[in-house]
């Protein structure tokens, strides 16, 4: 009876209401919830465990960032980008100090953008790392999350040299960088490059063929190409659905064009396809690393450009875009002449992204939202700012 | 403990006992996960490979109904100061709280319309751990500060 009204893998509403004849209720989920990444809230209207309606929820964590940049000077505002999105902080950071930038009209030092891309791609890395070790504990794999997390420390130690944070880093400034790779980096850094390869494939045993995680993941919250585009999903997320998109190819800033690297897309649409996308994404930017390390190592120069005292922008406003290991991240700055903003927007790839989760989910298991909630890699400081 | 709790006379024995209670509490203090923000992360660290908080019986419980320390990592809002303060409720006695970073602590930077000012003027806190975010090395240190604290708690002596 349900391989007729299959549609999809998902059963199909009409046999859903013909069949399945139960009382619709609504459940909640969150925010206090250990898989939905922070404090994510979703009501679910289920029809027996059949997904109907979805509502988010989200201000649990709502801290007022855009209003607080309007108190606060350029620089001062620098920190709290860290905490936005607090596992990539400094993918964070390039996104304001780019959009000053381009407002201020700064010319940023040839080595300074490279250890930005540098930096911004490790962070990519520890950022998949954290939403592959998190991923892969909701849906039941607990050993992932111990390799992961391993893992992850190198690159925080890694973090922790240039700049004394593990998470929070700031090392970004308005024009250029805090200071200059210290002693033994780049030897470290190195070691990682050649390390890292391996230990991806360690995940890759572990789950890529695993039953399981097929069965889990496989013809889940599916999300196609034209949808997704419609609802703003970027990132990683859109390229799970075949969509040939990234700001660091199609717009390059820094130095990504210089570098050689290639987009990671899958045409799944699916929860796996995402994961794979991930994946592949790691390894890509182990070799951005890798090249960026050869370069740096053989220049010299200085990290800082050429920046004012007192930070004062021109009357104007400007947007700044990079691909976050969320998605787009963009800054919207309006600037009245005063060193303190006029305005400030940001455009945060996880709200963006979250806005799907009703489409994805839609028709399917309760189960399968923790899935759909994981693969999306929502961060809830981002969201909620 | 009910009815003999802060009751017996202080001696010897009820010392001993008091001592033998007081080293299973602290010696399997469960909390709940309770990821707000930013030290989530650095919790998650704490709890995974490096820094392995299993050691100390420290084991991360998803349900409020099985765990004896409630770890406020991250910055607490209006909007979820309420859900906090009945998950708090939920948790059976005795339990504790560890306010982690300083958002959690005082409100820190985020002097803004939706911030709690700290989270002691939702729940009382035992152990206030400092950083933004601390390091997992900071959370150990104020899980084994709660530890010490435990070790002097009466519990039937008065």
């Amino acid at each position: 009876m349900l391989e007729r009204g299959v549609v999809e893998g998902r059963v199909s509403e009409d046999l859903m209401r013909e069949t399945l004849k139960t009382k619709e209720i609504w459940i909640n989920m969150g925010p206090q919830h250990p898989s939905t990444h922070g404090v994510l809230r979703l009501v679910l209207a289920l029809e027996g465990e059949r997904i109907v309606d979805t509502e988010v929820v989200i201000g649990y964590l709502h801290r007022g960032m855009e209003k607080l940049a309007e108190s606060l000077t350029y620089p001062q505002f620098l920190p709290y980008t860290d905490r936005l999105d607090y596992i990539s902080s400094n993918a964070m950071n390039f996104g304001y100090v780019l959009a000053m930038e381009k407002l201020m009209g700064i010319e940023v030092p040839e080595r300074a953008q490279y250890i930005r891309v540098m930096m911004a791609e490790l962070t990519r890395i520890s950022s998949h790392l954290v939403w592959l070790a998190t991923h892969a504990l909701d849906i039941g794999a607990m050993t992932v999350f111990l390799y992961c997390f391993r893992d992850r420390e190198a690159i925080l130690d890694l973090f922790e040299m240039v700049c004394g944070a593990r998470l929070t880093t700031t090392y970004f400034r308005i024009g250029g960088v805090a200071n200059d790779l210290p002693e033994g980096f780049i030897e470290q850094a190195r070691e990682f490059c050649k390390v890292f390869p391996k230990k991806a494939k360690d995940y890759d045993d572990l789950i890529l063929k695993n039953r399981m995680w097929l069965s889990r993941t496989v013809n889940v919250a599916k999300i196609s190409a034209e949808d997704g585009l419609n609802l703003g999903l970027s990132g990683p997320s859109i390229r799970g659905s075949g969509v040939y998109w990234d700001i660091r190819k199609d717009e390059p800033y820094s130095n990504y064009d210089k570098l050689d690297w290639e987009i990671a897309v899958e045409s799944g649409c699916d929860v796996y396809a995402r994961y794979l996308v991930r994946l592949k994404e790691m390894r890509e930017s182990c070799k951005i690393v890798s090249q960026c390390l050869d370069i740096l190592e053989k220049t010299n120069g200085p990290v800082m450009g050429k920046v004012p005292k007192v930070i004062r922008p021109p009357e104007g406003e400007v947007y700044a875009s990079v691909e976050a290991p969320k998605g787009e991240l963009g800054f919207y700055i309006v600037s009245d002449g005063s060193p303190k903003p006029y305005r400030l927007k940001i455009r945060a790839p996880s709200f963006a992204n979250l806005i799907s989760l009703p489409v994805m989910i839609k028709g399917h298991l309760v189960a399968d939202v923790i899935a759909a909630i994981g693969s999306i890699d929502v961060v809830l400081g981002e969201v909620d700012r | 403990m009910g009815i003999v709790e802060r009751k017996l006379p202080d001696n010897a024995l009820t010392r001993l006992v008091d001592k033998v209670v007081n080293w299973a509490r602290r010696s399997s203090l469960w909390p709940m996960t309770f990821g707000l923000a930013c030290c989530a992360i650095e919790m998650m660290a704490a709890g995974a490979s490096r820094y392995d908080f299993d050691r100390f019986g420290v084991i991360f419980r998803a349900t409020p109904r099985q765990s004896d320390v409630m770890i406020v990592a991250g910055t607490v809002t209006v909007k979820m100061a309420p859900v906090l303060r009945k998950v708090y409720d939920q948790m059976p006695e005795p339990r504790w709280v560890i306010s982690m970073g300083t958002c959690a602590n005082t409100g820190k930077n985020f002097n803004t319309y939706h911030v709690v000012q700290g989270v002691d003027q939702i729940v009382p806190v035992d152990v206030y751990v400092p950083g933004c975010p601390p390091r997992p090395e900071g959370l150990m240190y104020g899980v084994i500060k709660l530890q010490e604290k435990i070790d002097r708690m009466k519990v039937f002596r008065k």
